[in-house]
């Protein structure tokens, strides 16, 4: 069987997690290791009138404690900014390492209690004292900008103002209109959650004046130049950041928290190892949290139902704090995919990104283009059902011609290449669409409301040509890079920058190296997550892993065959021009001379007949890539349900996902991929929320109170895929790690509005709990008595 | 402090506890057997279950002191690199598993659930696998994994 791209190659790293030998980092110790616990504010907001530690540091297994006070080295900083409408910059609040002066979510960290056992440094963190003059808490994001200062001197608690797209078009597209469809939508805030809690072990060496800092990273070079670079302003060389097994990300494990910072900064102050592991409940207050929107709508139609404007006003909640990438999440991962996979002339939107007294929200899996997609295939949903045409049929009328590529948005992006289509033709014929009138019957004969829900979904990925990124306010390039060495006996490592935390690169990664240098998968050895072993790289998120580090090590992967076919040109004794190479052979076109690449590799370090006057030896490549565009991968999710009236409960009946991620390396991997972004989408639409109270207590701060999905609460998915490969990478790659939970929410919502419109039920919000449904139907049915 | 002395993977350990030491910490620090996971402290997600005297237990939710005189098997106790359980094996073979964090406690109850039920439906498997919480794979291959891993047990 193959093991190169396109094939269903199994997970190379199985083995250690089925047999328990996963090394995270909670797993690892360090001779004379202690602990960290963090102190944590229990009210929103409040200043702080004075800490009292001397009670805690004198109990029994102390090491130390310190607060905000203590630290002399800066904290989290704002990876990504945009200009307001007014031309002023976002507004950048500080960010202690811990609290100085006043607290601003409940979960702020006040003081790090260190001692020789964890349960010491809980212990002793109760001995320590906090005053707090409480303030009024900042909850509700409709009314955050009238309520109390949460940072000094931010007007009206607005970190920034940003707006895109054409106002005067758009507006005239909406006064012109044949009809402007309206809708308001809450895209609920959620918590990341995955299954691993950050953690960190921190280590200081006093003889090279160095730290190694173990943790639970998407992006441990990020890590390494932030805590270096901006935090304690030392050389990047003095900090060693490993990221081993990684228990799942999806963005929560991008940036660099306080805990993971004070640990290293503290490591030198008392030149032991330090340890620290969240538990659930510190990781639902101090993981950034996802989404979190208040989106006004206003499509405009003409009089053959095509669209002609769209215009959103968008209210997003970024917390107490702005975290690493929160600004981009809700502008340019937002406001640039307003166009979905539609035909729009005219688009304008603007968002206002508030401060509130609630944990900071930052990127989680689809970051910013779930919420694009949400808002936008609920209105086109709402226009179908009142221009009373069939909803796949109407976003067919108005879908991207496919003759139209290259195709410029009314929003900044180029859309390179797709084919929308095939992907809606496909999922409605997986699911039956054209017999769903004849289920719907049938179940209303068991008292059950049926419904169908489409969502078709665009998606901007491969993060990002760092040009763009740069003209749009992102601070760090967007490129990502490998190195391949070949060994003398022609086995492979690869180093790469990405960090597989589930996404299977060990497997995939070596695919790419068997289809181009035709070695077996086992003989390929994938390094990552370690700053000491890789070469400068970019992290996973935002789909970039393989568009942008799987190009890059294919890159490199070219120059190590450039390089080989004049070694076995030389061996050959003819042209490098006339070597050709193909399934691990060198051949010499037009004789029947052939070379093997392993004697090629054992040539390169063992050089006794060797063109060493023209060539160096040794046969080792790195390259970096920096995409030209995004990827743009799409498709259609059909989403079908039934709702028991009685009790407001959504049974998910069948899914049927079609999906273009131009070209597949490993479809069972890409399959996998897709279950689970649906899974987290499914639990956006239905179980998922952040609840604060009205004074900012998180109520949902364990597993008791946030429902997570679980195996009974989903069904078995179909998953399909079309191809239209990416036309600017060497792969026509574009990414799959984030559609599902991109085209999910919507579809299940407008199935659910769908199956209950009979009875006059127009809107739904998420999560669509039993509640939540079974009021919409009672009040529904209390308009339609009246 | 306490004496504590039980079996792991048919390995006695004789140990000094603390009266208050879960079972979960007590096999992953004192034991040293890190397949064992912590990820939720609430009884819920399910990546601590370990089997006591052969019934599936969430480790986090009983003290060392409790398991005194039994059997326990972890993760590391049910197969190896060279010869996987079939259960592991089937995971393995449907893509059962991603960031592998919950995977230990999703096999040890899968096995539990199949011991119990030899040829378990789809339904009875996600009912059956309601305790154990997985954040990346959507359940789909798990139940997949399952069910294939029932036929390979004989079920």
């Amino acid at each position: 069987m193959s093991e190169g791209i396109g094939a269903s190659v199994k997970r190379k790293e199985d083995r250690k997690f089925l047999t328990g030998k996963g090394r995270y980092t909670d797993d690892i110790n360090r001779p004379g290791q202690v602990h960290a616990h963090f102190l944590r504010s229990d009210v929103a907001h409040a200043n702080i009138k004075s800490i009292n530690t001397k009670a805690a540091s004198a109990a029994a297994g102390v090491v130390a404690v310190y607060t905000g006070e203590d630290i002399d080295v800066g904290g989290p900083i704002c990876g990504w900014v945009v200009p307001n409408r007014d031309g002023s910059a976002t507004h950048e609040p500080p960010h202690p390492l811990l609290a100085k002066g006043k607290v601003r979510f409940v979960g702020d960290a006040v003081a790090v209690v260190i001692a020789e056992s964890l349960q010491q440094a809980k212990s002793a963190s109760e001995l320590v004292e906090v005053e707090y003059e409480e303030l009024p808490a900042v909850v509700d994001l409709e009314t955050a900008s009238a309520g109390a200062e949460i940072h000094e001197g931010m007007a009206e608690n607005r970190y920034f103002d940003w707006e895109l797209g054409d106002e005067e078009a758009t507006d005239k597209a909406l006064k012109s209109a044949s009809r402007v469809v309206k809708l308001t939508v809450r895209n609920n805030r959620l918590v990341p959650n995955p299954m691993e809690p950050r953690a960190a072990l921190a280590e200081y060496d006093d003889l090279n004046d160095s730290y190694t800092l173990y943790t639970t990273s998407q992006s441990p070079h990020l890590t390494r130049l932030v805590l270096a670079a901006f935090m304690f302003q030392i050389p990047e060389s003095k900090i060693r950041v490993v990221a081993p097994d990684v228990g799942g990300g999806f963005g929560a494990k991008i940036y660099v928290y306080v805990e993971e910072a004070v640990c290293t900064w503290a490591s030198k102050k008392i030149k032991r190892p330090i340890k620290w592991t969240a538990d659930r409940t510190q990781a639902f207050l101090t993981d950034a949290h996802g989404r979190d929107h208040i989106n006004n709508v206003q499509l405009a139609l003409d009089s053959n139902n095509k669209i002609i404007g769209l215009r959103v006003d968008t209210l997003a909640n970024l917390g107490g704090y702005l975290s690493a990438f929160a600004v981009a999440v809700p502008t340019y991962l937002h406001g640039t995919l307003l166009s979905g996979l539609y035909d729009i002339p005219a688009i304008y939107t603007n968002v206002k990104g508030y401060a509130t007294t609630t944990t900071p929200v930052d990127a989680y899996r689809g970051a910013g283009r779930p919420e694009a997609t949400y808002l936008l295939e609920r209105v086109i949903d709402q226009a179908a059902r009142e221009v009373g045409m069939d909803q796949a049929e109407f976003r067919r009328l108005n879908f991207i011609p496919k003759d139209a590529f290259p195709y410029q948005t009314a929003v900044a992006l180029q859309y390179d290449t797709g084919d929308y289509e095939p992907a809606l033709d496909k999922a409605m014929e997986m699911i039956d669409y054209k017999n769903f009138e004849s289920r719907r019957s049938e179940a209303s004969k068991r008292g059950k409301y049926r419904g169908i829900g489409v969502s078709s979904y665009i998606e901007a990925c491969g993060i990002a040509p760092s040009a763009v990124a740069g003209a749009l306010g992102g601070r760090v390039g967007g490129w990502e890079s490998a190195s391949v060495r070949v060994d003398p006996t022609g086995t492979i490592t690869v180093t790469t920058g990405a960090h597989s935390h589930g996404q299977g690169h060990a497997t995939t990664f070596a695919q790419i190296v068997t289809e181009k240098l035709g070695v077996p998968n086992s003989s390929v050895e994938l390094v990552h997550g370690d700053s000491d072993r890789s070469p400068f790289g970019m992290g996973t998120y935002g789909s970039r892993s393989l568009a942008v580090g799987g190009v890059a090590i294919s890159k490199a992967l070219d120059k190590v065959i450039e390089k080989s076919k004049k070694i076995a040109a030389h061996l050959m004794e003819a042209s490098a021009d006339d070597v050709e190479f193909k399934e691990g052979k060198f051949t010499v076109s037009g004789t029947d001379k052939e070379t093997a690449f392993g004697e090629v590799a054992l040539a390169a370090y063992v050089p006794h007949n060797y063109p060493l006057e023209t060539l160096e030896p040794g046969l080792e490549e790195t390259a970096f890539y920096d995409p030209m565009n995004f990827t743009y991968p799409a498709g259609t999710h059909i989403a079908e349900v039934e709702v028991d009236p009685t009790t407001g409960v959504v049974e998910i009946v069948d899914w049927a996902a079609c999906d273009d991620f131009g070209n597949l390396i490993n479809p069972m991997i890409v399959e996998g991929q897709v279950h689970g972004g649906i899974a987290q989408g499914i639990g956006q639409a239905l179980l998922e929320n952040a609840h604060y109270d009205e004074n900012g207590q998180l109520l949902t701060a364990s597993y008791m109170d946030y429902c997570m999905p679980r195996a009974d609460d989903l069904p078995s998915f179909k998953v399909e895929c079309t191809n239209t490969p990416c036309t600017h990478n060497d792969l026509g790659v574009k990414g799959c790690g984030e559609a599902g939970a991109i085209a999910s929410p919507p579809a299940l919502i407008n199935a659910i509005i769908n199956a209950l419109s009979p009875l006059g039920v127009s809107d739904m919000s998420m999560p669509a709990t039993p509640e939540t449904v079974w009021r919409a139907i009672q009040n529904a049915q209390a308009r339609a008595a009246e | 402090m306490a004496e504590v002395s039980l079996k792991v993977n048919g390995k006695v350990e004789n140990h000094e506890v603390g009266e208050n030491t879960l079972l979960v910490d007590f096999i992953r620090e004192t034991v040293g057997l890190t397949g064992t996971h912590v990820g939720c402290d609430t009884s819920q997600c399910g990546a601590c279950v370990v089997h006591v005297d052969g019934v599936s237990v969430k480790a986090c939710t009983m003290l060392a002191m409790q398991a005194e005189g039994s059997e326990v098997t972890t993760i590391e106790g049910i197969g190896s690199s060279e010869k996987l359980h079939p259960m592991q094996e089937a995971f393995h073979e449907n893509h059962g598993l991603q960031c592998g964090f919950c995977t230990p406690g999703m096999v040890m109850s899968a096995i539990e659930l199949v011991s119990k039920n030899k040829s378990p439906s789809e339904a009875e498997i996600r009912d059956g696998l309601e305790g154990n919480i997985c954040r990346c794979t959507g359940y789909h291959n798990i139940v997949k994994s399952v069910q294939a891993g029932a036929e390979k047990m004989g079920g």
